[in-house]
């Protein structure tokens, strides 16, 4: 069972969570190439492999704004909760975290800042 | 000043809370070391050599005495009493405990100061040219569009984990005095015909092992696409810049892989997409902004110049500085003296520099990025009694844009990465060249030293550049002549130095110096023809053969060396 966050509160999903529908991007995909299957996505996952890699918050903002797409928007992969500010803003809604995050812990990360400078 | 609204107050305080959270989590084990490391370092915390290091932020270099003040207190308290400023116009310290940090973030906080994005995979610290605001060839202010960038840099969610460190200069005048040719980005302010702002956009310089001169990929971005037309560039950055290999991860490399032209297309079909969404900027957004600094009322006062001695003469002539209001100058407290690091200023010291700026500044500083601190707005008529002053507190070596103003990194004696220590070379060269005449014979020059080939001492940008490299073990340093920082006069474009030739031993180097300083004098056409105008007109050879010999001579070595060996 894997721990999930999707829209600031703790799912206990069954693993495997179901895999028809979903469309799953690693950080080198360009998002363009999935633009047209957006709509009938039962979700898209978007994978963080490394801590430090953020080349996934460039395709969720590109999702969300340029493409247009609303469903759920999950990031998978090497996630604790000081992702999980930045991933909310650039559109992300639902989060598995990595192995050993306390979850009740991770919720407090999404109030760290209580303003911000960008207009997204 | 920029002076803090509650959202930036808000800003500054919850990141200490945050800070303190990570640290707490990370000594209790709930964040592995690579983990912390990400998340401390762009909050300016370094594991070091024998210490942590603290980078604090002092954006585009503006600083008030206030804050200089709670500085050498944190020094104090915190550190060994002194504090290093750096290139990128931030102070380190260099012995906090880790488990400190996040108080000495919450004492900053109280001062409108924090250490956000000083180091890490993220955008650091905008920087400028120190007499931003004040210099008689403005062509704009540029505290405000550096405010504006540093606001929508500060977490900026997409932006923050990207291929590597990424930095932005703002230069606001006819001369390039904020070295924008080697930046991720460089931004040159401009106006139109028509009076109206805009921006030509630099991108893809750099220093560190692979020393790049950016491209022009804009000549006229109107000011309200500053932030879409950065966010552009990021983007296709942050995409496309390489993650696998940590030294081929900066824009630079980016840039020269596509080549300047297919980037720029890259970046403006990014922009077409982008441009006039939400963070276009209008006049309202600039003026909210400028509104938040506090501008020195300025007296009407008649130009004066103040008669003295012969010191405070060649004072003066080196740290004294144009002004564009009638009655002010601008002045640099040298931290260069001889014996002293580059760029160390003790806590005592601070606090009477803060007392200084407030009786004679209107209470503000700069940290200009050779290291040193501005007045930015002295009164002509004071300038000898704050040359007594400065005087009396060894802050007024008069040696501003001469040999011994030399740049360095903290090196070998601090830094984790060097190969060699920096801040002995300088001092032994400082020594040699201590006689006044002499160093002001020899005119400007920029003389530059980093103990590693990540380039932190600009030892690419030099007139003579200094890089330490370790053979075997052994600490030797390569020197370079040639390399420019910017257009700091007109015609002289910014360039990179190239290797003289085999390194030296670290006895050798003010020998060497004095060698080329010779073949300089020998070869100058005027006084007026500085030692890098030389290297360029005449190239290197000459420089080399002062230094090793002839080639015939090299030759006949080499193949000496041969047979011997």
């Amino acid at each position: 069972m894997a721990t999930l966050i999707k829209e600031r509160r703790i799912v206990q999903e069954r693993a495997p969570s179901p895999e028809a529908g979903v469309i799953r991007l690693e950080p080198g995909d360009d998002p363009a190439a999935v633009a047209h299957a957006l709509a009938g996505a039962a979700r898209v996952e978007v994978s963080f492999p490394k801590f430090g890699d953020g080349r996934g918050y460039s395709i969720a903002k590109l999702l969300r704004t340029r493409y247009g797409y609303r469903g759920e928007l999950r990031a998978v992969g090497h996630i604790t909760r000081d992702h999980l500010y930045y991933m909310e803003r650039v559109g992300f809604d639902a989060f598995e975290l990595r192995e050993g995050e306390d979850p009740a812990g991770a919720l407090s990360a999404f109030e760290t800042f209580s303003v911000s400078y960008q207009r997204d | 000043m920029y002076t803090y609204d509650p959202v930036d107050q808000r800003i500054v305080d919850e990141r200490v809370a945050q800070f303190r959270d990570q640290t707490r989590r990370f000594l209790a084990g709930q964040l592995t070391e690579e983990e912390f490391r990400a998340l401390r370092l762009r909050n300016g915390l370094y594991i070091q050599r024998f210490a942590p290091m603290l980078r604090i932020a002092i954006p585009y270099g503006l600083l008030s005495s206030r804050q200089l003040r709670k500085l050498a207190q944190i020094a104090r308290r915190y550190d060994r009493g002194y504090g290093h400023f750096s290139t990128r116009q931030n102070m380190q310290l260099n012995w906090p405990r880790l488990e400190e940090v996040p108080e000495i973030l919450a004492e900053l906080a109280t001062v409108q100061m924090h250490a956000i994005q000083t180091s890490g995979n993220c955008i650091r610290n905008i920087t400028t040219d120190h007499f931003a605001g004040i210099a008689p060839d403005e062509i704009v202010d540029s505290f405000a569009w550096c405010e504006i960038i540093r606001q929508w840099s500060t977490f900026h969610p997409e932006f923050s984990y990207l291929p590597r460190k990424f930095k932005i200069a703002v230069n606001g005048a006819v001369h390039d005095r904020a070295a924008t040719f080697t930046h991720d980005i460089g931004l040159h302010a401009v106006r139109d015909l028509k009076g109206e702002i805009g921006f030509r956009v630099i991108v893809g310089g750099g220093l560190g092992r692979t020393p790049i001169l950016g491209h022009v990929i804009r000549e006229f971005l109107p000011w309200p696409h500053l932030l879409t037309y950065l966010e552009a560039i990021l983007r296709v950055y942050n995409r496309y810049g390489r993650r696998d290999n940590i030294h081929k991860a900066r824009i630079k490399i980016l840039v020269k892989d596509r080549g300047p032209e297919k980037f720029r297309d890259e970046v403006e079909a990014e922009w077409a997409q982008c441009r006039d969404s939400a963070a276009t900027l209008t006049e309202d957004d600039v003026r909210r902004i400028e509104s938040r600094f506090t501008r020195p009322q300025h007296e009407k006062l008649d130009p004066v110049d103040p008669v003295a001695g012969p010191g405070f003469a060649n004072w003066a002539k080196r740290n004294v500085h144009g002004h564009k209001v009638r009655g002010y100058a601008a002045v640099t407290l040298s931290l260069k003296k001889t014996g002293v690091p580059p760029g160390d200023v003790t806590s005592d010291q601070m606090e009477a520099i803060a007392d200084l700026a407030e009786r004679y500044s209107f209470g503000e500083l700069r940290v200009s990025h050779e290291q040193n601190l501005i007045l930015a707005d002295v009164r002509s008529r004071d300038l000898p009694a704050l040359w007594h002053e400065a005087r009396e507190l060894a802050l007024a070596t008069p040696n501003i844009g001469l040999l011994t103003n030399i740049i360095a990194c903290p090196g070998g004696d601090f830094c984790a990465l060097a190969n060699a220590k920096s801040i002995p070379v300088a001092e032994a060269i400082q020594e040699r060249f201590d006689e006044l005449d002499y160093l002001h014979d020899i005119g400007e020059l920029d003389l530059n030293i980093s103990g590693c080939m990540n380039a932190c001492g600009h030892h690419h940008v030099g007139h003579i550049g200094i890089l330490g490299v370790d053979k075997n073990g052994e600490e030797w340093y390569q020197v370079e002549i040639g390399g420019n920082q910017g257009e700091t006069r007109l015609g002289a474009k910014a360039s990179l130095g190239r290797v003289l030739g085999p390194s030296f031993a670290r006895a050798e180097v003010p020998a060497v110096i004095e060698k080329l300083i010779g073949c300089y004098l020998e070869r100058r056409d005027s006084e007026a023809e500085r030692f890098v105008d030389v290297v360029h007109r005449i190239g290197i050879e000459p420089f080399k053969e002062s230094v090793y010999g002839n080639a015939h001579q090299r030759a006949a070595d080499r193949s000496r060396a041969r047979a011997l060996a």
